[in-house]
């Protein structure tokens, strides 16, 4: 048994019982957390281990800086469109384009609409079954569940009738012994607190949620045609306006258009603003310990590039709604300034990663990141011939690699994003803030926690659909004003760009800050190299010793039956993990890995 | 098996009327273009067979595919997942983790030997011993060996599982592999895409219920009744490609009509897809009426015939009747031993029809 305490602050005690989960799923990827429990069943220590590679970055190299969206958006199919974001904007960065206001406004009505379907889902479908148990909804009351439902929200599903339809269908699945999804869940755990009927509202919801999610996307396919997977364009964006003249129907954006995605936007809004709000906060008011397990390192350090520019080329903080910047230490009261051209900023380290620098011990900035695998298994790691039972976190153990900015590790996400929108004076979030944690009679510091995480994500999500509606109003303006450009095409073509150049282009994704940093040399991609939300949250140690978000978050935690690690489950989900993202990493000198000598 | 309730048991239990259950069996029976009395066959399945176990496994991917599925709106996910398979393996939405998700899989090859459906999005890695995608403290690849050989018939999802899409893309670091290379015995329908069409995704399930079969598949193990024809032949931009009106650059005025998007790279007429004839997100759109062109995402190596924005080689104006067999040069891999065409789409499907490999026959008579 070994007790250290970490330079960032942790203490960690690798005795006790080692319990693995794996795979972690409800989430995007394949991923493994190991925890060590004490006797009286708390979390002690924590590894985090990202078990999936797929090596896109040298796969981008030689090819056309133009088509680099395409590659990079495959990054993640949950997130779709956020790799694509952020590689025009490199590939603009570096090139010196300028893009058009309306394409601007396009690519922030896209962005919005991701971030309102993918934290919609991520709530009802990935996240809901830590807290609802689907088993336990079978014995409400329809009338009293229809009373609770009408006590918090007007939306208008909530008969009697509606409720006792949905808890038929339910009760058919489970009793035909074919539950499907819902298989051998934790049901009936002592961890679930929710009474019947909430769990009923629960689930009802989360089948109209499922319903309703693939009306977000359409907005994305109006403008980029299809969902996941959108088209996008270095130079603007490839959807054309034509509101008056001749050929109008058949173009990409008319009338008609655009009175589709004003009817999606408001729909939208009305659904989180009536079922997903008033759903979170019905739930977190069941479990308010749940804001005090899970913190992490988000009292301490959190980090934000920002997003959704209000003018074209423009992401100085004046213009951007949600702003860039980091907080250390748990001061509120200073914002640092973030700066992803300054190689001191941000590094990526690797002695615990599965890859090997020429000096273990150094960090590199993205722009001249390097990366050659070297998968290897540490001494103390537990094996029998068919499988791995533990791995060693003493040595490398994972294949996200460890960012840190000006060395230390980070949370980024929307917990970072409401957090540092409230310090900085956006009044709308932080009237959503203060009134949630208003009727949750909770303090700001409350939101430190895993449901503070969650509860931030599903205020994000609300504000995100009011925007939404705001930007396709915006654009509207815009083209009545006569402005229907989408595109500039002045640097379209390769031989009017320089010998080399280099960029950086980043954006929010719904996990968090994102960054593509770029190198382009006789007109073909010479260097590409990604830093992901997940990267940041899932990281494993670094040279110091210092842990990441998810290694953090989990220390303290108390499990009801390690069995059953549903708590292990909702600390993870509250960061809505994105493993595809995290461990594609992998540099200009990757190779294949060195031989594993197991298994 | 035989005491699990049908669809319609299922269907009636959960208070659908039998009014709304035919009417679910003729929308079904439209969308999958079946005759006259297509109703009555889906009625007579769907009141005949318990519900399927499926199980979904993830390799090398991004999750697009399930993404895609689960935007399908007719049938709805949720009434495939709640009512006509029983989805019981799946990392994305399953409740169960860790021990308590593997347990399924090992539950369900136990219990219905041959009889239940391997979905497969993403991949397998072989490079390295399979290390570059660990499941359970184990290769995938071992996890995959095990769960395919017992499997009914296995559904590709998407161009990663059917061709290795972005991961295969040279220098494929991982050894990404499709899974129709690493089964012998048992029968495999690629669907390919990225991701691939909801409705073409819940429209194989449909037919596989339906039928109690796999539907017809081309040479590439592609079902026939959505990959037989190109993009570009019922593309809506089609008669501006004929009449010579391209758009030149971005957001000129040809953009802003509508015009055919060939000169600005569009892959339509190399492309076996339905997006230009079912759509995207319901038929809300597809790439070419968003005005980017096709980029050919369920095609065999589509990464690797870039950049995205260079026009197709040997197409002349006018050319696609005349051409076509060039079109099949330049796609070689796509279309396989497709034979020189002159009259375009028809003779082309026509062609693909009767030069079907023995691997393809065999597939199809493998078929439980």
């Amino acid at each position: 048994m070994t007790q250290t305490t970490t330079p960032n602050g942790f203490t960690l005690d690798d005795g006790g019982r080692r319990i693995a989960l794996d795979p972690v799923t409800r989430i995007e990827g394949h991923m493994r957390i190991e925890v060590n429990v004490d006797s009286g069943n708390v979390i002690r220590n924590a590894v985090s281990v990202g078990t999936m590679w797929r090596g896109l970055e040298p796969i981008l190299k030689g090819r056309d800086p133009r088509d680099a969206w395409a590659f990079v958006q495959r990054i993640c199919g949950v997130c779709t469109g956020v790799h694509a974001l952020a590689s025009i904007r490199s590939v603009e960065d570096a090139l010196a384009i300028q893009i058009p206001t309306n394409a601007n406004t396009i690519r922030n009505i896209m962005h919005l609409a991701l971030f309102v379907h993918d934290h919609l889902v991520h709530f009802y479908h990935l996240h809901a079954l830590d807290w609802v148990d689907i088993v336990s909804a079978l014995s409400a009351s329809p009338k009293a569940t229809s009373e609770l439902q009408q006590s918090i929200s007007p939306w208008p599903n909530s008969s009697p009738g509606y409720f006792k339809e949905v808890q038929e269908r339910v009760k058919k699945m489970v009793g035909s012994g074919q539950l499907g999804p819902f298989r051998n869940g934790y049901w009936g755990h002592a961890a679930y607190k929710l009474p019947p009927e909430a769990n009923l509202m629960a689930v009802a919801h989360y089948i109209e949620a499922l319903n309703f999610q693939r009306e977000i996307v359409k907005i994305q396919a109006v403008f980029g045609g299809k969902n996941p997977h959108p088209m996008w364009l270095v130079g603007g964006v490839p959807s054309a306006i034509n509101m008056h003249a001749t050929g109008s129907s058949g173009a990409s954006i008319n009338v008609e258009r655009l009175n589709l995605v004003v009817s999606i936007a408001q729909q939208s809004l009305d659904f989180i603003a009536k079922v997903y709000v008033p759903d979170l906060l019905a739930i977190a008011s069941f479990y308010p310990e749940w804001f005090k397990h899970g913190g992490g390192l988000s009292s301490q350090n959190l980090l934000c590039y920002g997003e959704f520019p209000t003018r074209a080329n423009d992401d100085s903080n004046a213009s951007l709604m949600l702003p860039r910047g980091a907080i250390l230490n748990g001061d509120l009261n200073k914002i640092h300034e973030v700066d992803l051209r300054d190689p001191a900023h941000v590094q990526e380290f690797v002695p615990h990663s599965w890859y090997r620098y020429p000096n273990d011990i150094a960090g590199l900035h993205p722009w001249d990141g390097l990366t050659e695998l070297d998968f290897r298994l540490g001494a103390k790691t537990r094996q029998t011939p068919d499988r791995i039972e533990a791995f060693d976190e003493n040595e490398k153990y994972s294949y996200i690699k460890a960012p840190r900015w000006k060395g230390h590790a980070m949370e980024t996400g929307p917990l970072a994003r409401m957090v540092l929108a409230y310090v900085s004076g956006n009044a709308r979030v932080k009237e959503l803030v203060d009134g949630s944690l208003k009727k949750l009679n909770l303090p700001l510091t409350a939101l430190f926690s895993t449901l503070g995480r969650t509860a931030a994500r599903g205020l994000e999500a609300l504000w995100a659909a009011e925007q939404l509606v705001e930007q396709v109003s915006f654009l509207q303006t815009t083209i009545k004003s006569g402005n229907e450009a989408t595109a500039n095409n002045d640097k379209w073509l390769p031989s009017t760009w320089p010998t080399e150049a280099k960029g950086v282009g980043y954006c929010e994704a719904p996990r968090g800050a994102l960054g593509h940093w770029i190198r382009i040399k006789n007109q073909k991609i010479d260097n590409y190299q990604c830093v992901v939300p997940t990267t940041w949250n899932a990281s494993p140690r670094d040279a110091q010793g210092n842990i990441g978000a998810y290694e953090a978050a989990l220390l303290g935690v108390p499990m009801a039956d390690p069995k059953k690690p549903l708590e292990i489950l909702r600390v993870i989900h509250s960061f809505d993990p994105c493993l595809a993202c995290a461990t594609h990493v992998i540099g200009p000198e990757g190779g294949e890995l060195t031989v594993a000598k197991i298994l | 098996m035989a005491d699990k309730p049908t669809f319609y048991e299922v269907f009636m239990n959960r208070g659908v009327s039998r009014r709304d259950f035919l009417g679910f069996c003729a929308m079904t029976a439209t969308y999958l273009g079946l005759g006259a009395d297509g109703p009555g066959v889906v009625a007579h399945a769907m009141q005949t067979k318990p519900r399927i176990p499926v199980l979904w496994l993830h390799g090398l991917e991004c999750t697009c595919c399930s993404e895609s599925f689960l935007r399908s709106g007719h049938p709805l996910a949720t009434d495939i997942v709640m009512s006509m398979i029983s989805l019981d393996y799946d990392d994305v939405i399953m409740a169960a983790a860790g021990d308590q998700a593997e347990e399924i899989l090992h539950d369900i090859v136990r219990d219905y030997r041959g009889a239940y459906i391997l979905a497969v999005e993403g991949n397998v890695p072989l490079a390295n011993d399979g290390m570059a995608c660990i499941v359970g403290g184990r290769p995938f690849k071992k996890k995959f060996e095990e769960v395919s050989r017992h499997a009914k018939a296995i559904i590709a999802w998407g161009t990663c599982a059917t061709s290795g899409c972005v991961q295969a893309a040279k220098p494929n670091p991982t050894k990404a592999t499709p899974i129709h290379k690493l089964v012998n015995r048992v029968p495999v329908i690629n669907v390919p895409g990225c991701p691939p069409i909801a409705e073409v995704m819940t429209g194989v399930i449909s037919y596989i219920l339906t039928y109690d079969r796999l539907p017809e598949l081309d040479n590439q193990l592609r079902p026939k009744l959505f990959y037989s024809q190109r993009v570009h032949d019922k593309c809506y931009r089609r008669a501006h490609f004929d009449a010579g009106q391209f758009v030149e650059s971005w957001d000129d005025d040809g953009a802003r009509q509508g015009w055919c998007l060939y000169k600005m790279g569009c892959r339509g007429p190399t492309t076996y897809n339905a997006c230009t004839t079912m759509g995207w997100n319901e038929n809300t759109s597809h790439p070419i009426r968003s005005g980017h062109g096709c980029i050919g995402c369920s095609e065999d190596g589509f990464w690797d015939r870039g950049p995205f924005y260079e026009r197709l080689p040997n197409m002349q104006q006018w050319g696609i009747e005349s051409n076509a067999d060039k079109v099949a040069a330049a796609g070689a891999a796509v279309l396989g031993a497709a034979v020189a065409v002159q009259i375009g789409a028809t003779a082309i499907k026509r062609a693909i029809s009767k030069d079907k490999p023995d691997a393809a026959t065999d597939h199809k008579d493998s078929q439980a």
